[in-house]
Order: structure tokens, then C-alpha cells, then sequence
């Protein structure tokens, strides 16, 4: 009792108070985080994260949409002339420059996320009728972003080129996309 | 204004408009608390953390579940096996229900041990009485979720039991199933109560602190606090004690959801429900035990029904049965038996409960529940008759410094304070 207010004494509580508040904190986000980490996407949600296409039927001209990861992704068969004005767009004219080289792995089939960059709707374009914008590409009816037949932004909001999924050839005509 | 009562500014200007923090001080800091409360009185704070606990894992817990019959019991496997950290959320949330007990129940022993649910603070206890019933609805439509065979066999027995009543019994069941047995309708009503009650019992919380607020805590000795020599602040000492509590708490809490998860569970509930096969041998969960005992007691279906909920009814109208003047069992040898008498018999009768109800199980069931009947109507009104109770000491602090060898020390300490 008679030490009670020795340096060395209030040196040690504060190291204690200190040491129980460290503690305490780790303790509690360690709690938090399993309630936090619950709502990212669960195991099974992970497994459905790869999707196999075969374009075997896909003719010129043509295009078809499928499912990946829940969002559309857009695979385009390219006529001559859309590969030929995809690959003459030189890249000063271009907010996000890009060439097409840069975008196909095997220049006739364009493989998209058909996502708009802009905030999230899916562009026309699939389609023998849809609009296809001034760029002959695909177009964004909510806000009016128009891409080329490279996908790359041309006209309008969206900021960046419409993106490329990670995908490979497993033959010349299956594709397995993610 | 009067002189600022915070050192922050913001807080004070706050405080001006809002006066949040002055009610915090004065009910969470300075909040005076008699100084010689046990270990028993961790228990209430303890059960409120328990039912934050119970809170944030359900809310976590109801953004992976799906309530349809096709789908909820693999919707809880995936809570198990894919979603992140679900088998320890849900691990948390099924052993929660149990501790959530254990607390209650000690917590209400603890009342009944120490007179605490006498003047004046009758409408405190009879609103954990009702806390207590409301927490039983709630975990018995979660036991219901996971749709596997306890689920559903433990939703027909108890829906069952309004079918005891005259008359109307039979429409009341149909009306609470939404159909002609348990099924879909009747899960998605249970899900959606059972998300409700918590929120409903945070509510009777608040009411029930407000109440323990007005007079403070009762104490081991049971006498009032009779001056501010009688009580310590709230902070820092009960809210030190009560951390310590909680890290004991806490412990053992993390023990059993890590080591031994499934022990106070059932293994049939693992089981898909299956409406056309009833288990064999089926039991509530163990916290129902002493009330399944009492039902089972009674060779008649509604009377059964009636003492079962008449167990509980009898707790509301505890503080007019016992009329002695004497909280604490310290100072009333012969209550002191009886309420080791009344534990001794809710602990059989949750043991008897958890028995076939065949043979000798039968004939001590009735037992039991005689005499838990006994105790509240018969002995408890009776005992201030015959009773002598014990000298009761002055105030709080009288055997406190009598007890100390050297009481002028004492008093030199806290006049130097």
C-alpha cells in the first residue's frame, strides 16, 4: 500500500490497461469478421464460377449470350468487315485505348462481359434488330453509351471498354469462359 | 445552462439538446449499487449480452436461411458447409439458445433465493416472468427452422397442446398451422415470429431495466440500501465485475460451440423432416424438460396443458404467495430448505422429463409436479406463519465493518476518500 504511486506502478498499470484494451479490441474484430465474411459469396456460389460454350453452331454474323457468374456475357461470331473496321480504328480517337488485337484471342469470335461500364445495364446489340449505335458495335439504352465491334467505348458515359472475361480456347470452337 | 457537466464540447452541445449522455452517467456510471452483491448478480447483464448475441448471429443467419419446407433444411447443411464462417455462426446461435437458458434459469433462481421479486419490485419480476415466456415462443419456433425431424415433431406436439381446449381447440390449431397439419404456411409464420420476438423482448428488457432502475438492485442480505455508505457507483466496480463474468461466460460459451456443439442438441434433427414418420423416442429441447415432465404428469390432456402453463402462471402471482416480510433466504433457515427443496425438484423434474413416460417415470413425474405446486401454494403462503426468521442486520454496512477486525480503520479510509 505504500508504493501505491511509485512511477514504476503507474508505468505497469498503464501497460496493463493498454495491453487489455489491445486484447479486447482483436478480440472483438474477431467476432465481427465471420459476421462481416458471411455475406461474400459462399463456397457453392464460388464452384458455379466457370461456364464451357461450345460455338460449333455459331455462324458468321452472329451473335449469342450466356450465363457466367450470373451476369450476361456476349459472344459475337465477326463478319470480315467488322474484324477489318475493329482492327483500322486507330487508337487516338479512343477514351480508353485498346487495340483489338489486344481484346480477341482468336480475332473471329469477340468474347465480352456484357455489362455497360457505365453503371451496370446490358447493351443492345445481340440481336439482328437491336440497335447497334453509331459504331455499328453494341449500344446502352439506359444512358447512351455506344461501343465499336471491339466492344471499346466510342460514345457516350461509360468510361472504359466493355470487359474481356477471363477465358481460353479448349478447341478451336469450345470455349471455356472463367 | 448550467455549468457543463462533459470535458468534450460536442458533448455538451449534444448533451444541451439531447440529454443522452447525462442519462447514461447517471444510469450506466454513477448509477449507485450496493456495494456487496455476489457473483449471482452477473447474470442479468450476462443475459442481456447473451440475447445481443443471439440477435447478431440470427440477423447474419437469416440472410443464408430459406423458409420453405423444400429448402430450409439444405439451406441450414449450406449454412453449414458453404457459407463463410456458417458453421460457426450457426454453431453460436444453437448453443446460444442453451446458455440463453442456463443464464435465465440461474438468474431466476437467483430472485427466488434472495427474495427479489418482493415490494417493491413485483412489476420487475413479473416482467422477467414474461421475458421468460417470451423467450420460450422464440426458441421453440427456432428449433423449428432447420425443418429436420425434432423440428417438425416438436412443432406438431406443442401446436397440439391448444387443441386441448374445449370448444374452439381444434379451430385454433388449424388456424395456427395455416392447414390441416404442419407445413409450409406453418414454417414461413414461425420464421417470421421468431425473427419479431427478439425485438419484441429487447422491448420488455428496456422495461424490465427501467423497473430494476427505480429502486436499484436488490442485495445478498436483502434489506435496503439505507444511505450512500450502502453503495458503490456502477462504474468502474460492477462494470469490471461484470466484464470478469463475461469473460468467464464467454469461455465456456466458446468451449461448447468449439468442442462439443451438438451436445445439447438432438441427432434426429439432422434428419430431413419426414411428416409420415414420427422418431421414436421424442423430446423438447432440455430447457422445456421440467415443463414436459409437469404436462406428461397429468393423466388428462387439458389439465396436463393447464398445470404446464400454470408452472409458469404461478411465477407471475410468486410475489402475493410469499408475504414475509424477508427478502433473503440468509436470514429465513426454514425457506433456505425449501428453496433448496424446489431446486432439488426442478432439476428431477427435467430429468424425469427427459425419461419414457412408462413405469416408474410416471409415478415420480406426479410426484415432482405435486410438490413444485406445493411449494408455490401451500408452503410459500404458509412459512410466515411458522417461521422465526433471523436478526436483520442495520444497514448494508453494518456487518461489513463489524466483521473487519479493526473498524476504526475503516473509517479512516473513507474519510481520507
Amino acid at each position: 500500500m505504500t508504493n501505491k504511486n511509485t512511477p514504476d506502478d503507474k508505468n505497469k498499470r498503464d501497460f496493463l490497461q493498454v495491453s487489455t484494451y489491445a486484447l479486447g479490441a482483436v478480440g472483438a474484430a474477431s467476432f465481427v469478421w465471420p459476421l462481416i465474411n458471411q455475406m461474400n459469396p459462399a463456397a457453392d456460389t464460388l464452384a458455379l464460377a466457370s461456364t464451357e460454350v461450345d460455338l460449333e453452331q455459331l455462324e458468321e454474323g452472329q451473335a449469342i449470350t450466356v450465363t457466367w457468374r450470373g451476369k450476361p456475357v456476349f459472344i459475337r461470331h465477326r463478319t470480315k468487315e467488322e474484324i477489318a473496321s475493329a482492327k483500322d480504328q486507330l487508337l487516338d480517337g479512343l477514351r480508353d485505348p485498346q487495340t483489338d488485337e489486344e481484346r480477341v484471342q482468336n480475332e473471329k469470335y469477340i468474347v465480352l462481359v456484357g455489362v455497360c461500364t457505365h453503371l451496370g445495364c446490358v447493351p443492345l446489340g445481340q440481336k439482328s434488330g437491336d440497335v447497334k449505335g453509331e459504331y455499328g458495335g453494341w449500344f446502352c439504352p439506359c444512358h447512351g453509351s455506344h461501343y465499336d465491334h471491339s466492344g471499346r467505348i466510342r460514345k457516350g458515359p461509360a468510361p472504359t471498354n466493355l470487359e474481356i472475361p477471363q477465358y481460353s480456347f479448349l478447341s478451336d470452337t469450345l470455349i471455356k469462359i472463367g | 445552462m448550467s455549468k457543463p457537466k462533459f470535458k468534450n464540447p460536442v458533448v455538451n452541445w449534444i448533451d444541451y439538446r439531447l440529454p443522452i449522455f447525462t442519462f447514461m452517467n447517471h444510469e450506466l456510471n454513477e448509477y449507485p449499487t450496493p456495494k456487496n452483491l455476489n457473483y449471482f448478480w452477473n447474470f442479468g447483464s450476462l443475459a442481456g449480452i447473451t440475447l445481443v448475441i443471439m440477435i447478431v448471429t440470427g440477423i447474419v443467419l437469416s440472410m443464408n436461411y430459406t423458409a420453405h419446407i423444400d429448402y430450409a433444411f439444405d439451406s441450414v447443411e449450406r449454412i453449414m458447409r458453404d457459407v463463410n464462417h456458417g458453421w460457426l455462426l450457426r454453431y453460436i446461435h444453437m448453443n446460444g439458445a442453451s446458455f440463453f437458458f442456463i443464464v435465465v434459469y440461474i438468474h431466476i433462481f437467483r430472485g427466488l433465493y434472495y427474495g427479489s421479486y418482493k415490494a417493491p419490485r413485483e412489476i420487475l419480476w413479473i416482467l422477467g416472468v414474461l421475458i421468460l415466456l417470451l423467450m420460450m415462443a422464440t426458441a421453440f419456433m427456432g428449433y423449428v427452422l432447420p425443418w429436420g425431424q425434432m423440428s417438425f415433431w416438436g412443432a406438431t406436439v406443442i401446436t397440439n397442446l391448444f387443441s386441448a381446449i374445449p370448444l374452439v381447440g381444434e379451430s385454433i390449431v388449424t388456424w395456427l398451422w395455416g392447414g390441416f397439419s404442419v407445413d409450409n404456411p406453418t414454417l414461413n409464420r414461425f420464421f417470421s415470429l421468431h425473427f419479431v420476438l427478439p425485438f419484441v423482448i429487447v422491448g420488455v428488457v428496456i422495461l424490465h431495466l427501467v423497473a430494476l432502475h427505480r429502486f436499484g438492485s436488490n442485495n445478498p442480505i436483502g434489506i435496503d440500501v439505507k444511505g450512500k455508505q450502502d453503495t458503490i457507483p456502477f462504474h468502474p466496480y460492477y462494470t469490471i465485475k461484470d466484464l470478469f463474468g463475461l469473460s468467464v461466460f464467454a469461455t465456456i460459451f466458446a468451449a461448447a460451440v468449439f468442442f462439443f456443439p451438438n451436445f445439447m442438441g438432438h441427432p434426429d434433427n439432422y434428419i430431413p423432416a419426414n411428416p409420415m414418420v414420427t422418431p421414436a423416442h421424442i423430446v423438447p429441447e432440455w430447457y422445456f424438460l421440467p415443463f414436459y415432465a409437469i404436462l406428461r404428469a397429468i393423466p388428462d390432456k387439458l389439465g396436463g396443458v393447464l398445470f404446464m402453463f400454470g408452472a409458469i402462471m404461478v411465477l407471475f402471482v410468486l410475489p402475493w404467495l410469499d408475504r414475509s416480510s424477508v427478502r433473503s433466504s440468509q436470514f429465513r433457515p426454514l425457506y433456505k430448505l425449501f428453496f433448496w427443496f424446489l431446486v432439488i425438484d426442478c432439476i428431477a423434474l427435467g430429468y424425469l422429463g427427459a425419461m419414457p413416460a412408462e413405469g416408474i417415470y410416471v409415478v415420480l413425474s406426479r410426484l415432482a409436479t405435486a410438490y413444485y405446486f406445493f411449494h408455490f401454494l401451500i408452503i410459500l403462503p404458509l412459512l410466515p406463519k411458522i417461521e422465526s426468521t433471523r436478526p436483520l442486520p442495520v444497514s448494508i454496512s453494518t456487518p461489513i465493518i463489524t466483521a473487519s477486525s479493526n473498524a476504526s480503520t475503516v473509517m479512516a479510509m473513507r474519510e481520507k476518500k
